[in-house]
C-alpha cells in the first residue's frame, strides 16, 4: 500500500510557555521550539505500521519554509521511506483550504492508496485532511483511533464523544485524520535524524506544481489571522485566600450553600 | 442579508445542548440574519426534534432519508451541497461529527472555512471577525473571514449564551427531495461503546475530579476519601486515563464522559477546553490548582490556589468534624 | 607381596592391564574438554570487542583480593564460608588430583619437590582439605536441597528450579573427594598390614577414618578397593571436567579470568563500542546490544561465569519492589540463549532481538544503575553496562515508552527533561527572600575560582529549588568564591546515557564542557550526586568535581565551617547514602562526618548503608518512568528507616530527597518522619 502521510511543523506545545510580544499582537517567538505536531507522529507510526504488515512504502509531505524539513526528516528517522517538501515564497500565508489545494497538486501527481494526516494541530483548525478529501472526491473520516487494512477496502473506528467508537468501512484510496492514542509512536533521538541527514528530500514550489500564486497564499486566503492576544475571561472565580483553615472554612460554607455537602 | 444555517446534531431524539447557541452565536455574526435550523437524519426521531426546533428557530429544514439513520458526515454532506443556497453561512457543533463533516464541506460549497470559533465580533462588508483559541489555550486569535462566497464555521459548545426556548413559532420545511444521490465510499458499521466501569460518574450530583495535580497513583485514595465525607464520586481528566490510575468510565471530557453535577470539584486539573468540554448543566465549580495561572481558575466559581496533596486530607477531616 | 600394587602395574582380571584406562581416559577426558571449551569460545570470539588489558595493577589486585582471598564471600556468612572452603579445598586438591592422574601411568609418582617434607607437609593440609570440603559439600547439600533458602528460587516465568544441578555437582565433589581419600587409604592400610609402618595422618582426616575402618580388611579387598576407587576418581575427575561448561559451574573455570578482566572504575560507563571514539560515532551501523553478539566478550563471559548465587537479586531494589527485574536472570536467560544457539554440535542459530526472545521492555527500564547487584557479585559479573546497552540498542530501534519520550525530547529541545526554557534555569537565585542577601554571580558575565553546576532538578523543581539556594549559602559562609554557569548549564545527562540515548547524551556533555571551559573556573561542586558522577566520571578534562558534603566536611575540618549544636536533639537522625554519592564513587563518610560535627546530633545507622545502601527508586528519567511494581522502593526504604529508630531521613541527593519525601506520605508515615537533604541540615545549624 502507498501512503501519504501530511505532517506539519509547529511549536511544541509541552515545551514552551506561550507569552505575547511587546506589541501584544503576536506570540513572542524568540524562545519558542518547534517540533512535529503530535498527532502527525501517530500517523506515522500508523502509515509504518501498516507498511510493515501489507508492503508499500510511506511517504511524508509538508507545506512550509526551509525549517520545516526537520519534521520531515524526524518523520524519515521514524521509517518513512519518502520525503516532499512544498515551499515556495508564494505559499506563504495560506489558510487550510490553500493548504489542502497545494497538497492536491502534489498527491495528483502520485499514486497513493491512503492518505493520513493528524486529527488536528495545537494552533490549526483540523482542517487540512477533510478538505483535502473533498478537493480529491475521495471518502474521508476524521479522529481515527484504529485501522483494519483489507482489500481496496478499509475499516476505520473514530473516537466520538463519550469515550464511544463509531466503525466505518471505507473504500480505497481515502482520506483519515489520525487521533492520538492509536498506536504508540516510536522514538527518534539525534541520531536517527543524522542517519538520514544525507537523503535527498526533493522541494517543489507553485511553478512545479503548476499552481497559480492567486489561488494560494495569502492572496487566496479566505480566512486570515489578524492578531494574537490573552482572552479576558471575564471575573473568573473568586479566589479564596488565607491561611488553610479559613480556606476551608469558606469553602464548606460555600459548598453547603450549593448542594455539595 | 446574511443567510445562516445551524446545523442541529442530536441522539435519540434529543437535540445537543449547542442547538440553544447557535441563536446567540448568529446575533454575533449579524444581528439581522436570517437563521435556519438544518435537521438531518430519519423517521420519528427526526420529527420529534424538528419540531422541537420549530420553538426556537423561526425556520427549521428538514432532510429525511433512511440514508441519514445514522449522522455519517458523508452523507450528511452530500445533501447539504444539495440545499444550502452557494452563499449560506453554515453552523455546526466543533464536536466530533462537525470535525467530520466541516471541512470538506467548505470546499464542496467553495466557501471560507473557519473552525473552534469561541466569539464573534460582527461583519465589516464581507469580512466576519471571529475568535478563536490555539495553542491549548495558551493564546486567542482574531481571525478575518472573507464571506463573500459564505462560510462553513464550527462553533465550541458551550461558548455562546444559551437562549430560552419555547417563542419563536417556527415552521418545517421538508427538503428531503433536494437531497439528491446519497451514496458515499464510507459506510457506518457500529457503534463500539466504551466499556462501562464500575461506577456511573453521569449519575452523581457531586464529582470530585482530579487531574495531573494527584501526581501519583498512591495519591488516588486521598481524593476517594474527600469524595467519600462529601457522598461523592470520583471522576479524572484523561492523563489519569492514560496513567491507568483510574478506570476510563471516570474520565470527563470530550474524549470521556459527559457530566452534569451539581458541584464539581476540580482538584489539580488545569481545565483544558477537551475537559471542561464534558462538565456541563452549569455547576458550581471549585478550582484547587497550587499554578495561580492554571485556565481552570477562569472558569471556576470558587478558587484556591494551594497543593491538592497537601489541601484535600484537610478539607476531608474538616468535612468530616462537622 | 609387601606392597600393594598401583593403578600403572595392575592386571584386570590378570591380564588387561589397567594403564591402558589411566591413559585412555585422561586422552578421552581431555580431549572432550578441549572440544566443549572451543565450542563455549566460539560466541567471544564473534562478540563485540571489548577493552580489558588496561590497569594490569587493579587486575591483578582484584584476583588476589576477589578471586583468591574470596573477599566478597562473606558478605553472606554462611554460604560465604562454605564456598571459601570448597574454594581453598579445591586449590589445594587441584596438586593431588593432578599428580594422581599420572599415577595411573608411574606408580608412586610424586610432582618435583613434593618427594621431601613438603610432600608431608601437603598431604597433612590436603587430607584436611578433602575433609572439610566433604562436610561443606554436607552441609551446603543439606542447606540446598531441604531447606531452600528463597534467594536460589527461580520464579516460574524465569525458568525451571536449579537445584537438582547444584545437589548434583556436590554430589560429585563428595565423590572425589571420598575416592581421593579411599584410595589412600587402602595402600596405608594395605602397607600398614604388611609391614608395620606406621605413616602420621591427620588425625580426623577422612583418610585418617577411613584408614582406621579399613586396618583389618582382607589384602583382597584393600587391592580391590584401590583401583576401583582409583577409577572412579579418574572417571568423576574428568567427567567433572567435562560437565562444567554446561552449566552454572562453568564459574570454576572461568572465575579467574573473569575476576581478573572486571570492572576497575566505577561510575562509569562503557563506550557505545570499544576502540570507536566519540566522534566516530555516527559512522556506527547499529547501536547498543539487540543480538546476543552485540554483547562485549567479557559480557559473554560474565554470562558464562555466573554461579547462579542469587545475591545480585537479593541485594536488587527493583527486584525487592516486584519490578519485573532480577539481574540474576539477566545472565541466566542469556547463559540459555548461549547454550541453545551454540550447542555442543551443529550449527549455530541466528539470534533475535534479545528484548523480544528473552528479556521484556519493561525488565531493561526498570532499573535504577544503583549498582547493588554490581556490588554484590563475587565474581565480578556487570550489570549496568549491559543494561545501558540493551537500552541503547531499544533507543536505536525506537523502542522508548512514551513516558519517557516527552523528557528526552524536552532535553534535546531545552536541555531540561520538564521542558522548562533555558533562561529560566537560574530562576531560583530569584526568589525575594534570597536575593535581598544574596546574589549569584553568572559565570558568563562574572569570573570566580568555583563552578556550582546546579543541574535540571534543582534549578526548575519548585520543591527541590531549596536546595540551591541552601548550597550557595554554605558555599558563601564556608568562603568560596564560585558562580553558576545559568542559561547555559545544560542537564548533566547522568540518566541520558544510562537510559541508553547516547547521541543526546554527547550533545549535553559537549555544551556544558564548552561552557566550563569557556567559564575558566579551577574546581567544580554540585549538590546533585547523579551531577557528581556525570562530570566526574563520564566526562573528561574538567576541573576537579567536588560534592557539596565533601567540602562542608572540608571546612569543618580546617574551621572554616563551625556548626551550632543540634536545633532538634529529641530527634533520630539516619544518613541514607545516595547511589551515585556512595556506591558509585565511594563517598560515604564526608556526609557522616559533617553530620557528627553537629553536637547533640544523634544519628543512628541503617543496616543496609554504605556499599549496600538500598535505592530510593532512581533519580532523573527514573522519576518519569512508571514501571509495574507492587511497592515503592522508598516505602521499602522509609519503613527500614523506621525499624532503624529513626524520624528523620537525610540524603544527599536531590532525587532520594523526592522519592523519599513521597513515600513517606505513601507510607502512611506523615507526622512521624521526615525527609531532609544534608544542605538543609547544615544550612540550619551553620553559625
Amino acid at each position: 500500500m502507498e501512503i501519504l502521510v501530511c505532517v506539519k511543523r509547529v511549536p511544541d506545545t509541552a515545551e514552551n510557555e506561550f507569552e505575547l510580544n511587546s506589541a501584544g499582537n503576536d506570540l513572542d517567538r524568540d524562545d519558542l521550539v518547534y517540533s512535529v505536531n503530535e498527532w502527525d507522529n501517530y500517523a506515522v507510526e500508523e502509515a509504518i505500521q501498516i507498511v510493515d504488515k501489507a508492503g508499500g512504502s510511506v511517504t511524508v509531505i509538508t507545506v512550509g519554509d526551509d525549517e520545516s524539513e526537520e519534521v520531515l526528516r524526524r518523520e524519515m528517522a521514524m521509517g518513512a521511506n519518502n520525503g516532499i517538501l512544498l515551499s515556495d515564497d508564494a505559499f506563504e500565508g495560506s489558510d487550510g483550504l490553500g493548504v489542502a489545494a497545494i497538497l492536491k497538486a502534489e498527491i495528483q501527481k502520485g499514486n497513493y492508496d491512503l492518505i493520513l494526516s493528524g486529527a488536528q494541530a495545537d494552533e490549526g483548525a483540523g482542517q487540512v485532511g477533510g478538505m483535502l478529501a473533498a478537493m480529491l472526491d475521495m471518502p474521508y473520516a476524521s479522529l481515527v483511533n484504529k485501522i483494519e487494512a483489507g482489500d481496496g477496502k478499509i475499516t476505520v473506528g473514530r473516537e466520538i464523544e463519550g469515550g464511544n467508537q463509531e466503525m466505518n468501512e471505507m473504500d480505497l484510496p481515502c482520506v483519515l485524520s489520525i487521533q492520538t492514542g492509536i498506536n504508540e509512536p516510536r522514538y527518534v533521538g539525534i541520531r536517527g535524524i543524522r542517519k538520514v541527514a544525507s537523503v535527498d528530500i526533493p522541494v517543489k514550489g507553485a511553478s512545479d506544481l503548476g499552481l497559480d500564486a492567486v489561488n494560494v497564499g495569502e492572496a487566496g486566503a479566505k480566512t486570515k489571522r489578524v492578531d494574537y492576544f490573552v482572552p479576558d475571561m471575564g471575573d473568573g472565580a473568586e479566589m479564596l485566600e488565607g491561611s488553610t483553615d479559613e480556606i476551608i472554612e469558606k469553602l464548606i460554607e460555600k459548598l453547603k450553600a450549593n448542594g455539595g455537602l | 442579508m446574511t443567510q445562516i444555517f445551524a446545523y442541529i446534531p442530536f441522539i435519540n431524539g434529543v437535540a445537543a445542548d449547542v442547538a440553544l447557541e447557535y441563536p446567540s452565536a448568529a446575533k454575533k455574526i449579524d444581528e439581522g440574519a436570517s437563521l435556519t435550523a438544518v435537521v438531518a437524519g430519519s423517521g420519528a426521531d427526526l420529527d420529534k426534534v424538528a419540531n422541537e426546533m420549530t420553538s426556537i428557530y423561526s425556520q427549521v429544514i428538514k432532510i429525511d432519508n433512511a440514508d441519514l439513520a445514522y449522522p455519517n458526515a458523508e452523507v450528511v454532506r452530500k445533501a447539504l451541497v444539495n440545499i444550502l443556497p452557494t452563499d449560506a453561512v453554515f453552523l455546526t457543533a466543533h464536536d466530533t461529527f462537525g470535525m467530520d463533516l466541516a471541512p470538506g464541506l467548505s470546499v464542496k460549497m467553495d466557501s471560507a472555512y473557519a473552525a473552534d470559533m469561541v466569539d464573534f465580533e460582527g461583519i465589516d462588508g464581507t469580512t466576519l471577525k471571529a475568535v478563536r483559541q490555539e495553542l491549548g489555550g495558551a493564546v486567542s486569535t482574531h481571525v478575518a473571514v472573507d464571506i463573500s462566497s459564505g462560510a462553513v464555521m464550527t462553533v465550541r459548545p458551550g461558548s455562546f449564551a444559551p437562549v430560552d426556548g419555547g417563542s419563536a413559532g417556527g415552521s418545517v420545511v421538508d427538503k428531503s427531495g433536494d437531497a439528491g444521490d446519497l451514496s458515499t465510499k464510507r459506510k457506518f458499521l457500529e457503534i463500539v461503546a466504551a466499556e462501562v466501569g464500575d461506577v456511573d460518574i453521569t449519575k452523581s450530583d457531586v464529582l470530585v475530579s482530579v487531574g495531573r495535580g494527584i501526581e501519583d497513583e498512591e495519591n488516588i485514595e486521598i481524593a476517594q476519601e474527600l469524595a467519600e465525607a462529601m457522598n461523592a464520586v470520583v471522576s479524572c481528566s484523561r492523563p489519569i486515563v492514560d496513567a491507568k490510575w483510574l478506570e476510563k468510565s471516570r474520565q470527563v471530557g470530550t474524549s470521556g464522559q459527559t457530566v452534569k453535577p451539581k458541584v464539581y470539584m476540580a482538584m489539580g486539573i488545569s481545565g483544558s477546553f477537551q475537559h471542561m468540554g464534558g462538565v456541563k448543566g452549569n455547576p458550581f465549580i471549585v478550582a484547587v490548582n497550587k499554578n495561580p495561572k492554571a485556565p481552570i481558575f477562569q472558569v471556576a466559581d470558587v478558587g484556591i490556589v494551594e497543593d491538592i496533596l497537601d489541601f484535600i486530607p484537610e478539607l476531608t477531616e474538616a468535612i468530616n468534624d462537622l | 607381596m609387601t606392597s600393594i600394587i598401583g593403578p600403572a602395574s595392575f592386571k584386570f582380571f590378570g591380564i588387561f592391564p589397567a594403564v591402558i584406562l589411566s591413559f585412555v581416559l585422561p586422552v578421552i577426558g581431555i580431549g572432550l574438554f578441549a572440544y566443549i571449551m572451543a565450542r563455549r569460545v566460539a560466541p567471544l570470539v564473534r562478540a563485540n570487542p571489548d577493552s580489558r588489558f588496561d590497569q594490569i595493577g587493579k587486575r591483578v589486585k582484584n584476583l588476589i583480593i576477589v578471586w583468591l582471598g574470596q573477599i566478597r564471600q562473606p558478605r553472606y556468612m554462611l554460604a560465604g564460608v562454605l564456598h571459601i572452603f570448597i574454594f581453598a579445598g579445591f586449590l589445594i586438591l587441584s596438586i593431588r588430583s593432578t599428580s594422581l592422574v599420572i599415577v595411573g601411568f608411574s606408580d608412586g609418582f610424586v610432582l618435583p619437590g613434593f618427594g621431601g617434607p613438603l610432600g608431608s607437609i601437603y598431604n597433612f593440609i590436603k587430607d584436611y582439605a578433602a575433609t572439610f570440603v566433604l562436610i561443606a559439600c554436607i552441609i551446603a547439600a543439606v542447606r540446598r536441597g531441604i531447606f531452600k533458602p528463597k534467594r536460589y528460587a527461580v520464579p516460574e516465568n524465569y525458568g525451571k528450579d536449579h537445584t537438582a544441578e547444584a545437589v548434583f555437582v556436590l554430589g560429585i565433589i563428595a565423590t572425589l573427594m571420598i575416592s581421593e581419600s579411599l584410595f589412600e587409604a587402602s595402600e596405608l592400610a594395605y602397607e600398614f598390614q604388611h609391614t608395620g609402618i606406621e605413616h602420621f595422618l591427620a588425625p580426623l582426616s577422612l583418610v585418617w577414618i577411613f584408614k582406621g575402618i579399613l586396618s583389618s580388611a582382607s589384602p583382597n579387598i584393600l587391592q580391590g578397593l584401590h583401583i576401583f576407587t582409583y577409577f572412579v576418581h579418574d572417571l568423576t575427575f574428568f567427567f567433572f571436567l567435562c560437565f562444567l561448561p554446561m552449566g552454572k559451574h562453568f564459574h570454576v573455570i572461568t572465575s579467574i579470568f573473569n575476576v581478573f578482566f572486571m570492572r576497575v572504575e566505577k561510575g562509569k560507563i562503557k563506550p557505545v563500542m570499544h576502540g570507536v571514539s566519540d566522534d566516530k560515532l555516527d559512522d556506527l551501523e547499529s547501536f547498543g546490544v539487540k543480538k546476543l553478539e552485540d554483547f562485549t566478550w567479557k559480557h559473554m563471559l560474565d554470562f558464562y561465569s555466573c554461579a547462579d548465587c542469587g545475591r545480585c537479586s537479593d541485594q536488587c531494589p527493583a527486584n525487592a519492589a516486584g519490578r519485573p527485574l532480577s539481574p540474576r536472570f539477566i545472565t541466566i536467560k542469556a547463559r540459555d540463549l548461549i547454550f541453545k544457539n551454540y550447542p555442543m554440535s551443529g550449527e549455530i542459530y541466528k539470534s533475535n532481538l534479545l528484548v523480544e526472545d528473552i528479556y521484556t521492555e519493561d525488565e531493561i527500564w526498570s532499573c535504577t544503575t544503583c549498582g547493588a547487584c554490581e556490588e554484590e557479585c563475587p565474581l565480578g559479573i556487570e550489570y549496568i553496562d549491559k543494561i545501558v546497552d540493551l537500552r541503547r540498542g531499544m533507543v536505536d530501534e525506537g523502542m522508548v515508552p512514551q513516558s519517557l519520550q516527552k523528557p528526552l525530547k524536552a532535553l534535546e529541545k531545552r536541555g531540561n527533561p520538564y521542558g522548562k526554557m533555558e533562561k529560566k534555569r537560574a530562576d531560583w537565585a530569584k526568589d525575594k527572600e534570597f536575593k535581598a542577601s544574596y546574589q549569584i554571580k553568572d559565570l558568563a558575565k562574572e569570573k570566580a575560582d568555583t563552578l556550582y553546576f546546579v543541574d535540571s532538578i534543582t534549578s526548575y523543581d519548585d520543591e527541590i529549588q531549596d536546595i540551591a539556594r541552601r548550597t550557595s549559602i554554605i558555599l558563601e559562609k564556608a568562603g568560596v568564591d564560585f558562580g553558576i554557569l545559568g542559561k547555559l548549564e545544560k542537564d548533566s545527562g547522568n540518566e541520558v546515557i544510562r537510559f541508553g540515548e547516547e547521541m543526546l547524551y554527547q550533545d549535553l556533555k559537549e555544551q556544558n564542557i564548552e561552557a566550563i571551559k569557556e567559564s575558566g573556573v579551577k574546581q567544580i561542586v554540585t549538590a546533585d550526586p547523579h551531577a557528581y558522577n556525570a562530570l566526574k566520571n563520564d566526562y573528561s578534562n574538567l576541573p576537579s568535581v567536588k560534592h557539596i558534603s565533601q567540602v562542608v566536611a572540608q571546612k569543618i575540618t580546617t574551621g572554616e565551617l563551625d556548626l551550632k549544636p543540634c536545633l532538634n536533639p529529641d530527634k533520630v537522625y539516619v544518613y541514607h547514602d545516595p547511589c551515585y554519592l556512595g556506591r558509585h564513587n565511594g563517598i560515604y563518610e564526608d556526609p557522616r562526618q559533617a553530620l557528627d560535627a553537629i553536637d547533640g546530633l544523634t544519628r543512628v545507622e541503617l543496616e543496609k548503608s554504605r556499599d549496600r545502601s538500598f535505592c530510593c527508586g532512581g533519580g532523573g528519567l527514573m522519576l518519569f518512568y512508571e514501571p509495574e511494581e507492587e511497592i515503592r522502593m522508598g516505602v521499602l526504604r522509609v519503613n527500614m528507616a523506621a525499624e532503624a529508630g529513626a524520624n528523620v531521613i537525610v540524603t544527599a541527593c536531590p532525587f532520594c530527597l523526592v522519592n523519599i519525601q513521597d513515600a513517606i506520605k505513601v507510607a502512611g508515615k506523615e507526622g512521624e518522619m521526615e525527609a531532609l537533604d544534608f544542605t538543609e541540615l547544615i544550612e540550619q545549624h551553620l553559625e
